[in-house]
């Protein structure tokens, strides 16, 4: 008689791999974050379990005050960006935008780009002594602060649109375009159209967008760093209490990142209960036409979009230029020449050599993982799977300084200690961007039919070898372009970094935010212009390799 | 080497879901035998149990006397033709064919020639080197084909494989595929849910539904002496006519149709039984008549070899009837008055449960 199959365990490859898979994510992320968690009610100024530190973020304003701030940031970059985003994914997908394919190609880079560049381009243009700035006093008039909550904002939105724009034109592109014709063919007029059939429709794409937004500008570190001049939000108080020299309080610290981690859990929670739900599929027949514009009327669709790209890129342009800008200490202007790029070989190569090294021996590891996770969450359902993919996603919305703080508190005593290796810098890339090919790679699994790996097990070759041979070699494209989109933020990586360094693993990006904040422009720019090439380098061959469907969100 | 398939009660669950009860099917080596149910019956399940990539939770499978319950997926040496073809989109028409005998360690001359042969079998050997997104569906079914047989399979399994092709190369394919397995003696399990598809192409069918199986013959058999009410209803059209069997005498009854009061029909029958009833008959089994079951034309479809009626019986029911224009010059239209009969020799007779009772 044959033998039940159910409740049997089968102690296959896969069955290693996810006990080594989730061995890893215990070790490497509950672990750091029950330690946070634990920290967090414990206090060097009450004995005991407490909620001290809760009580003290509650109550003090120079605390909550953060918490206030960084909403308000948050959710005005969110609206800012939303209505960005959504204008500019509708007329490049509704009309004969000239240059659509080379637009959409340098949204997607002004969004890769470095952050914190971004910021500091910025005060090299509109800060004290900024160059904008001096060429308008120069002619009587007073040029807007890029200091405080408004530059802020005004960084986070430039930066930020671009995930409204692709996850609301990737619905806009699916809408099919009976749908619109059935509303005009019933009278309704154009805007109303829009208004009444369009956006609704491709609102929960709108929706997920501004989370993205809202998470992203939440989480980062270097932008209000830089431009903050006390408007401290959450990450940056995070950074202060567990940095400042006078008083290092991890238990601060912990407590702090566990607020903003619930801040990002509420958003995560909405998404799921809310965006996910409202979800419209649709069979898309025909996709929607462009309407053909010509001459001046052309022209003047376009020119907003023009103008945001212009200003989102023109920090990348300033960079490069400061970059063969020598200055003397004192900031007068010496010449222009290589000088800065000699200056940071011979005084920051280890910080060059350290950043491509880890962000390779990271990229290795996150190809491997990659293939291997995304397999058992597509093809290897079940609770264990869903256990991975939860842990696998969960630092995606956690700050990078959260990490930072977990991995550190974690791993700086024994019997693991890492705190100043290049273990920890390496640990930290991987957990935080393998996301990015995960969820690629399991995207592209997802759209393969399991029969063709059938059709090889059948014809006689064994699941193990099938995996390797078929699935594997199939999965490459959509794992590669995950895998360039981790290397990318990898390399530009600066919040966790910053928390981790220690002398002999310092990166580009810390050195960056050092030098900028030393004053030494040419050198940060000569340093942003090494990340800024390689970013640039490295999206052109995604996009070479996947014919420009790279799929970012 | 082809081989016979036995199968043994073999079920199939899903959590509290049984997707197979009970299926017990024996198939004879070289036989062209197909599995044919609405979706849902459990012939994709079965299949794939057979293949191997379904777990068997009950039963017993066999090919020839080695039982495979056991055997991994990769060692059962079958040929399958997937539905979406699931040709390997990253090798060549060439790469795909010499796939499984890749597998099989064979001496890489003899490889070349068997994917020659095969290719040829199939008539697609000029497409040898292009890859597969450059073929059509036609094209990427042939080498489906070719790849599933080139291996000698002791067993080739094929999944509503013409399901995804357009009318008329369905037809074409379909006897290109029966053709193929003549010449080549596999032993072939089709699945399909074409009950045409499946009259023209098998040597037996099983008809299947809801897990389990309601008949099993060959497609004349299955046409003419349906088994029970719903294979009458699944293979082609059938008018059910509620009716009473009085009695049985020397092995006929004397049935009482509703509309035909008066007339009794005689109809050989298996068995004793008397009660309700229902006779089932093909819409070409029907004719007009001077006498029989009274009603009225409500639609005529001119359909060039036939025309097809619909007529409304006194009941209420409405029934269809298929008359060939070769065998008539008349044209009834609607409105017209009719009388219905039918040779009682041909139809067939079900008791109160949907057990055959005609012979």
């Amino acid at each position: 008689m044959s033998r039940p199959f159910r409740g049997k365990v089968k102690m296959d490859f896969w069955f290693f791999t996810k006990i080594l898979v989730i061995a890893a994510l215990c070790l490497f992320i509950v672990y750091p974050f029950y330690t946070i968690l634990t920290k967090s009610i414990f206090s060097s100024k009450v004995d005991g379990v407490t909620l001290y530190n809760f009580q003290r973020f509650f109550s003090k304003p120079y605390y909550y005050r953060s918490l206030l701030r960084s909403l308000v940031v948050c959710s005005s970059t969110m609206v800012l960006a939303a209505v960005l985003g959504v204008f500019i994914a509708y007329v490049m997908t509704r009309y004969n935008v000239p240059g659509k394919n080379i637009l959409h190609v340098l949204i997607i880079m002004s969004l890769m780009s470095p952050p914190f560049i971004g910021a500091y381009s910025w005060i090299v243009l509109l800060g004290r002594n900024g160059l904008l700035a001096r060429l308008m006093s120069s002619i009587g008039l007073t040029a807007p602060t890029i200091y405080g909550r408004n530059g802020i904002i005004f960084v986070f939105t430039l930066h930020l649109f671009p995930y409204v724009y692709l996850y609301t034109s990737g619905a806009m592109n699916s809408i099919d375009s009976s749908l619109e014709e059935a509303a005009e063919n019933l009278g309704m007029s154009k805007l109303r159209r829009i208004w009444t059939i369009t956006i609704p429709v491709v609102l929960p794409s709108i929706l997920a967008g501004c989370i993205m937004v809202f998470m992203t500008s939440l989480a980062d570190f270097g932008t209000p760093m830089l431009l903050g001049e006390g408007y401290t939000v959450l990450p940056v108080l995070v950074y202060n209490e567990y940095m400042s020299e006078s008083a290092v309080d991890p238990y601060m610290a912990s407590s702090l990142s566990v607020i903003i981690v619930a801040c990002s859990l509420v958003m995560l929670g909405f998404q799921k209960l809310v965006v996910d739900k409202k979800n419209y599929t649709m069979s898309t027949l025909r996709p929607p036409q462009e309407t053909k514009l010509h001459g001046v009327k052309r022209f003047l669709t376009a020119l907003p979009i023009y103008i945001v790209l212009f200003l989102a890129l023109l920090p990348q342009v300033v960079v490069i230029c400061q970059s063969f800008v020598e200055r003397s200490f004192s900031g007068v202007v010496q010449g222009i020449n290589l000088n800065n790029y000699r200056t940071i070989l011979s005084r920051l190569g280890s910080n060059i050599f350290n950043t491509y090294y880890f962000s390779l021996v990271a990229i290795v590891f996150i190809v491997i993982f990659g293939i291997l996770v995304s397999y058992i969450l597509v093809r290897k359902k079940g609770k264990v799977a869903n256990v991975i993919d939860t842990l696998i996603m969960f630092p995606y919305v956690i700050p990078g300084s959260v990490l930072g703080i977990g991995l550190i508190v974690a791993f700086n005593k024994p019997p693991i200690v890492l705190v100043g290796t290049a273990a920890i810098m390496i640990i930290s890339y991987i957990v935080r961007k393998l996301p990015y090919t995960v969820r690629s790679g399991s995207a592209f699994l997802y759209q393969m039919d399991p029969s063709v790996e059938e059709a090889s097990i059948n014809l006689g070759v064994s699941p193990m070898k099938t995996f390797f041979t078929v699935t594997a070699r199939m999965m490459m494209p959509g794992v590669m372009s995950g895998a360039v989109l981790s290397w990318i933020t990898c390399i530009n990586e600066l919040s966790s970094s910053i928390m981790l360094y220690s002398g002999k693993t310092s990166t580009i990006a810390v050195a960056i935010y050092q030098e900028v904040t030393r004053m030494s422009d040419g050198t940060a720019g000569a340093l942003a212009t090494i990340l800024t090439l390689t970013t640039v380098i490295s999206l052109l061959i995604v996009f070479r390799v996947t014919k420009g469907k790279v799929k970012i969100v | 080497m082809s081989n016979e398939v036995i199968i043994q009660n073999a079920v199939k669950r899903y959590g509290d879901f049984t997707a197979l009860s009970d299926v017990s099917l024996k198939i004879a080596k070289g036989e062209f035998f197909t599995l044919l149910g609405p979706s849902g019956c459990g012939k994709t399940t079965l299949l794939r149990m057979i293949a191997g990539f379904n777990s068997i939770e009950g039963g017993d499978f066999f090919f020839g006397d080695k039982r495979i319950n056991d055997v991994p997926a990769h060692k059962r040496d079958i040929g399958m033709v997937f539905q979406n073809y699931a040709i390997f989109p990253h090798m060549t028409v060439e790469e795909n064919v010499a796939y499984g005998l890749k597998a099989r360690k064979t001496p890489r001359a003899e490889i070349d020639k068997r994917v020659k042969e095969a290719l040829e079998l199939v008539q697609i050997l000029p497409l040898a080197k292009r890859k597969p997104s450059e073929l059509s569906g036609g094209q990427q079914q042939r080498v489906a084909l070719a790849r599933a047989f080139v291996i000698e399979p002791s067993v080739l399994l094929m999944d509503e494989p013409l399901s995804n092709l357009d009318a008329k190369l369905r037809v074409q394919m379909r006897s290109i595929i029966k053709k193929l397995q003549r010449r080549l003696g596999i032993t072939t399990i089709y699945v399909t849910h074409d009950q045409e598809e499946a009259l023209a192409i098998s040597d037996r069918i099983a008809v299947m539904k809801e897990g389990h199986v309601m008949q099993i013959g060959t497609p004349r058999d299955i046409y003419a002496k349906p088994a029970n009410p719903f294979v009458a209803g699944f293979i082609g059209v059938s008018n059910f006519l509620p009716c009473q069997v009085e009695k049985v005498k020397d092995g006929r009854a004397m049935v009482n149709v509703s509309g035909m009061e008066g007339q009794k029909v005689k109809i050989d029958v298996n068995r004793d039984y008397a009660g309700k009833a229902t006779l089932s008959a093909r819409p070409e089994q029907l004719f007009f008549a001077k006498e029989g079951m009274p009603g009225v034309v409500t639609f005529t479809t001119f359909l060039g070899d036939f025309i097809e009626y619909e007529v409304q019986l006194e009941s209420g029911q409405s029934i269809t009837i298929n008359e060939y224009t070769k065998d008539t010059t008349e044209v009834h239209e609607a409105g017209e008055k009719v009388h219905i009969h039918f040779d009682p020799t041909r139809v067939s007779l079900f008791d109160e449960n949907g057990e055959v009772l005609s012979r």
